[in-house]
């Protein structure tokens, strides 16, 4: 009975939960999924993470690579980021040149890279208007249950934290940069952005963390990134639903908290990390 | 044509709209030196493929003035796209299509304030049934906490933080927001208090122009 139900009025089955305060997978309105983290999965890039928020599955993968820098900016190095949904994640993309979500997701995390000031670039200088870093951030959806964006922030915030730039010389005679692969320096983080998504259901009703089918339900949907000393790096909020300045406060709030025990959960990874190796 | 107030200085704006014969719906919109073309289609058939059985496909194509859209046009394809469809009732156009296309014919700062200013105005041309009317506003705020209302480009280029609303005429909510730079909370609130005060003036020049068009034929 109840799977009918939820296939022939989604909406309707969406709407029961939610009148007694809770949702279709237990959770209440205010909870998050739960979140796990693993850092370092992939061996082979200089920076990796795995990020599952319930079943949404991201991995993220930082190359990097030396280059030139711009003229405009000679001590300047380069970060970008690109985000994939590829037709494995779900049905719902096709599988060719990044469609419109791909697109605004990239676009949305080159943004909180560059209002966050996570990275700052002048550290991916190797030598003034010759030589400097491209941090290459692959982010990769395995998994599509909803709230990309929040799973991908913790992704390549994890993965940057976990990356090692090795050294790198000029050779004076040569003029060729000498890469020493035994030394290697950590990247410096100056900011944690944690993002948090919001979904708002039949214009009132606020729950964060939507899984895929709330999202396509909801008739709006909002993701506020934060800081650790509680600025505001990000507020996105792609149109839908009307929302009043209370309704806002809500959000930070609950944004700040979310902030805290993300950030708790990337340092006891880390933490762990040391104490295996 | 609008004047500037004092308290939320407005570059002057202003717009024309029925200029395009091809769409069902066109606008000219500028804000200062900042100029949109914007034309509607629809409601047409729909491709299979994309046609949605309970209301009418909108799709938002954003022109910039040389190359190709790139990335940065297609994050505000999406914003545009959604703030529309959220005003827009929809459900009385099921299996059609609805294409809203925004030719940027200058970019003198706020573009994308302006984008949803002449995309507006080319749906009320077109005869769109809305819900209410929306309109953009950019805020930016200055190294010395100034905010700026509808900034230039060398504003924006000075600014610590830059936000767009999207205000909607009936509850003056926020639609849609998007931001760039760090801020505080209370610098939020501010930017969309004063972000609300100003799309007064400018839902008040969309009843105007309204008015004066159609006043013509009483």
């Amino acid at each position: 009975m109840a799977a009918g139900f939820k296939t022939a009025e989604p909406l309707e089955y969406h709407r029961s939960f939610l009148k007694e305060n809770c949702r279709p997978d237990g959770r209440e309105l205010g909870e998050f999924r739960a979140t796990t983290l693993n850092i370092g999965s992939i061996l082979t890039a200089e920076g990796s993470a795995l990020v599952k928020i319930g079943n949404t599955t991201v991995i993220c993968g930082i190359k990097t690579e030396l280059a030139s820098p711009t003229v405009d900016g000679p001590t300047k190095g380069y970060v970008v980021p690109n985000v994939e949904l590829p037709s494995l994640c779900s049905s719902r993309f096709r599988s060719g040149p990044p469609g419109e979500q791909a697109q605004a997701a990239s676009q949305f995390i080159a943004d909180v890279i560059e209002s966050s000031e996570v990275i700052q670039t002048e550290d991916l200088c190797v030598e003034k208007g010759k030589l400097c870093w491209v941090l290459y951030c692959d982010i990769v959806c395995l998994d599509y249950d909803g709230n990309l964006l929040d799973a991908c922030i913790i992704a390549l915030l994890a993965a940057l934290k976990n990356t090692q730039l090795p050294e790198v010389m000029i050779n004076s005679e040569t003029e060729q940069p000498v890469v020493d692969l035994e030394k290697k320096r950590p990247l410096k983080v100056h900011r944690h952005p944690v993002g948090s998504s919001f979904a708002v259901f039949d214009k009132t009703i606020l729950i964060v963390d939507p899984t895929a089918e709330e999202e396509s339900l909801s008739t709006g949907l909002m993701t506020v990134v934060m800081d650790e000393e509680g600025r505001m790096c990000c507020l996105h909020k792609p149109g839908g639903t009307a929302l009043s300045g209370e309704k806002l406060q809500d959000c930070v709030s609950r944004a700040v908290a979310r902030h805290t025990e993300v950030r708790k959960l990337i340092d006891k990874v880390l933490e762990s990390m040391k104490m295996d190796t | 044509m609008a004047e500037e107030a004092s308290h939320t200085f407005l570059r002057q704006f202003g717009c024309e709209q029925s200029l395009l014969s091809k769409p069902d719906g066109s606008a000219s919109y500028f804000q200062g030196d900042t100029n949109v073309l914007s034309g509607v289609y629809g409601p047409a058939e729909v491709k299979v493929s994309k046609e949605i059985y309970d209301r009418a496909t909108l799709e938002v194509l954003i022109q910039p003035k040389v190359g190709l859209p790139s990335v940065r046009e297609r994050a505000r394809e999406q914003c545009v796209r959604e703030t529309c469809e959220a005003v827009l009732l929809s459900t009385l156009h099921p299996r059609s299509s609805l294409t809203l296309i925004l030719q940027v014919i200058h970019d003198d700062g706020s573009l994308l304030s302006c984008c949803l200013n002449a995309a507006c105005m080319a749906l009320m041309d077109a005869g769109l049934p809305m819900s209410c009317l929306f309109c953009g506003i950019t805020c930016s705020i200055s190294v010395d906490g100034q905010i700026i209302t509808d900034p230039t480009a060398e504003q924006e280029k000075e600014s610590r933080a830059l936000m767009t609303f999207a205000i909607d005429s009936a509850q003056k909510g926020v639609l849609m927001a998007t931001t760039k730079g760090s801020f505080s909370v209370t610098e939020l609130q501010e930017c969309i208090a004063v972000s609300q005060k100003a799309s007064e003036r400018i839902f008040q020049f969309y009843r105007d122009s309204v008015f004066r068009r159609y006043s013509k034929i009483l």
